[in-house]
């Protein structure tokens, strides 16, 4: 398959995937030992999706997130110092040390937020979807969610509400075949959750979501559609975390085999093998991209750790735009 | 400054449609808003007028168009989503109180939400247990929501316009006994009146009564027939629950030394008990007399209209309590 991104955009999107991987291994790491606080849930063995759905869309277009959310923030563009500073509950993170890990948040990146909530973003994808279409611009939204979010009525509602108002949105499922630990066979009776699009007469496309390729050329056409006011699109990306539910999670309910089938389809060493293949970098290029992404990880660590801890009284503000009316 | 007489639905109405006019971010979206005037006939000929863009018929998905209401609101739009009953914020409860109220807070303030959601509430019309309720203390009860609960015509209209132009959410339950009724005069032109700020419905020096909505025009009957008895009742009407005028409140109680507290809302952890909270840990020494609560009673409200007049407070019972402060 020839694609038409040019080389630079390629390693860019390389770039981008690398950071998210990096980024996720250090945050299981700092985890581990205690430097972060609360839930995590890691993005390692999707960034393909992420990078992919991201590299179809403007700067001006929104995205939202779930609680799996750092890769989507990462492949929009998102500071991974301010990343890390927010996981380390710190002033200079994203959302001054309030969201943590599942409400990374940039509004200016058109990231509207992690979410905590299953499914809870896709709502807020249609609004943002209506705002663009009543500002009649020619925005478009990316509403992320897993095969676990399906069967939320909320999924249902936001199909059907952006199928019956042709709203600028591209609707991607990443299903990772687990939902937290029930799999897919135990949620659904269907074997492919794009069917789920037919009902509402939404297009729907299922791709590999552990190639970047395909997801990008999925995204591309899907993202073209909503710009053209031919409304919303369904892409499911068949993919596998590579880590639990969340950090600390047994996984007793995958087996090592099939674990160890999904770590060959690994995204990053398929768009390495596939890059190098076709000629468009040498493995000393890719040698120092790594480089740069390590030194960006380490930096959003020193960052992070230099950065002040928010004032307790910090804690009553940002309720309402009048800080004391929230407290009468 | 030319005025006349509006019902409460008439109010309503008006602020909305005035705003309409003045500000294109805001627009309409419930079920039926369009189609059928609403059900309450509170946006009536606004379809007509505004077209469907603006006057935005949803399907029956409350999850789904509160949702999108609240990412339309933190991009800067003014929508103003009607739930048709209090009873039905249980099925989009989670885009109301862990979204719309928490979206500010979450993102470390990035976003500013001015989302109006309206809804019905109240007893008296045997609607039963799931078109019945009042339920602002739940909302009182979880941070980042105001809490508006007008009681005549013109605090109905100056009310829906602040918080239409609130920069907060806003939750603004209307009273659906009093939607027909002439609740007194309006005036013709725009008008805020400023969120958290009391009002004395009648002066009195003997007992302060704080009620809300209907419960106001109770109280008034039952101080009207003890004024005969030699009671001098003070009426006070919050107006507003979240921010609480509680300065009003406290000058009232250091005049009188006594209060009842009339609510429609359950009693159990409701907003009376709330506001018999506060008197007694800040106001312990004012008092000449304990609190008294006349709220609904603490079970769901039945269809017969006797026994629904049984366990919704009646001016016979807020009379009963005010002669009981006034013998202790």
């Amino acid at each position: 398959m020839e694609t038409s991104l040019a080389n630079e955009r390629l390693l860019e999107m390389y770039q981008r995937m690398l950071l998210i991987r990096k980024f996720e291994e250090k945050v299981r790491d700092l985890f581990a030992s205690g430097r972060i606080p609360g839930f995590v849930h890691l993005y390692i063995g999707e960034e393909a999706i992420a990078v992919g759905v991201a590299a179809a869309l403007r700067e001006s277009d929104y995205v939202t997130s779930t609680h799996r959310g750092h890769g989507h923030c990462i492949a929009r563009g998102a500071d991974v110092r301010r990343m890390m500073a927010e996981l380390f509950g710190k002033r200079d993170g994203y959302c001054k040390g309030k969201g943590g890990s599942m409400h990374m948040f940039d509004v200016s990146l058109g990231i509207l937020g992690a979410n905590g909530i299953v499914a809870a973003g896709c709502p807020l994808a249609v609004g943002a979807g209506l705002t663009a279409h009543l500002r009649k611009t020619d925005q478009v939204v990316v509403g992320f969610f897993g095969d676990g979010a399906t069967n939320h009525g909320t999924v249902h509602e936001s199909l059907n509400l952006s199928a019956v108002w042709k709203l600028p949105i591209v609707w991607v499922c990443e299903n990772n075949l687990y939902a937290e630990a029930t799999p897919i066979w135990a949620t659904v009776n269907i074997s492919d959750i794009a069917q789920m699009g037919g009902s509402y007469n939404i297009p729907s496309t299922i791709v590999d979501g552990n190639d970047v390729f395909a997801v990008y050329d999925a995204a591309k056409v899907a993202v073209k559609r909503a710009r053209a006011g031919e409304g919303p699109t369904l892409i499911e990306c068949k993919t596998y975390r590579h880590r639990g539910h969340y950090e600390g999670d047994p996984v007793i309910y995958r087996t090592r085999d099939q674990e160890q089938e999904w770590f060959k389809k690994d995204p990053i060493p398929k768009f390495e093998s596939r890059l190098i293949t076709d000629g468009k970098v040498t493995e000393a290029k890719l040698g120092s991209i790594r480089l740069g992404v390590e030194k960006l990880i380490d930096d959003a660590v020193q960052f992070a750790e230099n950065s002040p801890a928010p004032q307790t009284e910090e804690a009553l503000d940002d309720v309402f735009v009048v800080p004391e009316e929230a407290l009468l | 400054m030319s005025s006349r007489e509006l019902t409460f639905a008439e109010a309503i109405r008006e602020g909305i449609y005035q705003e309409l006019k003045r500000d294109d971010r805001v627009f309409v979206m419930g079920e039926d808003v369009g189609f059928e005037d609403g059900a309450f006939r509170v946006t009536s000929g606004f379809l007509k007028e505004f077209g469907h863009e603006r006057i935005r018929d949803t399907p029956i998905s409350e999850n789904g168009f509160v949702g999108a209401g609240v990412a339309a609101a933190i991009l800067g739009m003014r929508p103003v989503v009607e739930l048709m009953f209090a009873d039905f914020t249980g099925v989009a409860m989670d885009q109301i109180y862990n979204q719309a109220g928490k979206l500010r807070y979450m993102s470390g303030g990035q976003v500013k939400v001015p989302l109006v959601i309206r809804m019905a509430m109240g007893g008296g019309l045997s609607a039963a247990a799931q078109h019945s309720q009042c339920l602002y203390s739940i909302f009182a009860h979880v941070p980042g929501l105001k809490i508006v609960v007008p009681s005549n015509s013109y605090d109905a209209k100056g009310l829906i316009i602040s918080s239409i132009r609130a920069d907060d959410p806003v939750m603004f339950f209307e009273h659906k006994a009093l939607y027909d009724k002439k609740l007194g005069m309006v005036p013709d032109e725009s008008y805020e009146i400023p969120l958290g700020k009391a009002d004395v419905k009648r002066n009195g020096n003997d007992v302060t009564v704080v009620a809300t909505a209907m419960m106001v025009h109770r109280a008034l009957e039952a101080a009207e027939q003890l004024q005969k008895e030699g009671v001098s009742v003070e009426v006070i009407d919050p107006r507003t629950l979240v921010p609480l005028d509680r300065t009003a409140i406290f000058s009232s109680v250091k005049k009188t030394g006594r209060i009842v507290i009339v609510d429609e809302d359950y009693e159990r952890c409701g907003f009376a008990a709330e506001v018999s909270a506060l008197i007694a840990e800040h106001g312990f020494d004012l008092l000449d007399a304990p609190i008294i609560r006349v709220a609904t009673r603490n079970v769901p409200i039945p269809f017969n209209p006797a026994l629904e007049d049984a366990v919704i407070p009646n001016s016979e019972r807020i009379k009963n309590a005010i002669n009981e402060v006034m013998m202790a």
